[in-house]
């Protein structure tokens, strides 16, 4: 039963890859440079990955659902909205790491709200990344884009708080609180 | 850096943890990998996607869509890479920047760097997966198109 639920879980990833081998011998034109990036990238991910889960252990262990709501849960306004701003401009790594730590400060009750501040934030604010862009594409440029981007994800908040029905939302919380 | 930084915190936090309560960190390993497992299937998935995409989209391609002169269409094309593809930014900024040196224009680069962090197309199974297909959508669509306001302001700023 094991073998049949792990074969069903993996079962889109088992075709990509066929699919992957099929391209490949299809194209070999492509082949040794996809083969490349598939290794960048899989090592990318392995060295990024396993902290972030291991953050997320810890977050899920230590702050109690109590604390987290209080400051980031409905009716926490301005303060809480702030905290997940900086909670997803200190983080570091692609958008991808931040979904699984969303889905953890879901399931400790933070409002959607800040949920997608939170990944906003991630998404294009991260501190570190701010400064290499400054770096490599000059100070006008990243100021620029930080200017507008940070109004940017207040509105696609509100926007995507406001699309999304009611019922859907709480479907999101109760499939968090089940996730592990 | 970014990477180095991360392991800095986890680890010191890890230590911190284990010396207050070894249980609870065990706990919190365990439940790290699970949520870690959780998700492989399609994390492997993008792997796959990833490889393919950036294997077929080389960088002369990208330079001659996106040069100074193609207009709205070359934002349209930059932001639509950018949503496609997912390099770290760390490979990104030097890149654009290497672009905009060989006669790639400011705003369509704006919205490539925009779309790339802010837009998913291939990590949208895992999004997806937390946070449902209409959340998900909604969300690419309007970052999708935040990034032809980003294009416009900062190619404005940089004339300056």
């Amino acid at each position: 039963m094991k073998t049949a639920a792990l074969l069903k879980r993996y079962r889109a990833a088992l075709i990509v890859m066929a699919l992957f081998a099929v391209f490949l011998v299809a194209f070999p034109r492509y082949a040794a440079k996809a083969e490349t990036s598939l290794l960048d990238q899989l090592k990318t991910m392995l060295l990024v990955v396993p902290p972030i889960f291991l953050l997320l252990g810890l977050l899920d262990v230590w702050v109690p659902r109590e604390t987290l709501m209080k400051y980031m849960g409905e009716g926490s306004d301005a303060r809480g909205a702030l905290i997940a701003f900086t909670l997803g401009s200190a983080a570091a790594g692609p958008l991808y790491g931040a979904f699984p730590v969303a889905s953890v400060l879901m399931k400790k009750g933070a409002s959607f709200w800040n949920i997608l501040i939170f990944l906003g934030a991630w998404s294009t604010t991260k501190v570190p990344m701010f400064l290499f862009e400054m770096n490599a594409l000059g100070a006008r440029f990243a100021v620029a884009r930080l200017l507008i981007d940070i109004p940017g994800i207040v509105l696609i908040a509100l926007a995507v708080k406001a699309l999304v029905p009611k019922k859907e939302i709480e479907r999101l919380y109760a499939a968090a609180e089940g996730m592990k | 850096m970014d990477t180095f930084i991360l392991y800095g915190i986890a680890v010191i936090l890890f230590v911190i943890s284990l010396l207050k309560d070894r249980n609870k960190t065990w706990v919190a390993l365990k439940k790290g990998l699970k949520a870690l497992e959780g998700i492989m299937p399609q994390f492997l998935t993008v792997l796959v996607l990833v490889a393919v995409v950036l294997a077929v989209f080389n960088t002369e391609t990208v330079s001659k869509l996106i040069g100074k002169g193609s207009g709205f269409l070359g934002v349209l094309a930059a932001s639509a890479v950018g949503a496609v593809t997912l390099i770290p930014g760390f490979v990104a900024f030097p890149a654009a920047a290497q672009l905009l040196k060989n006669g790639a224009g400011v705003m369509q680069m704006a919205a490539f760097v925009s779309s790339l962090m802010m837009v998913g197309i291939v990590t949208l199974p895992m999004e997806m997966k937390y946070f449902g297909k209409r959340a998900s959508l909604t969300r690419n669509g309007l970052a999708f198109a935040f990034s032809f306001l980003v294009a416009v302001f900062v190619g404005w700023v940089v004339a300056l």
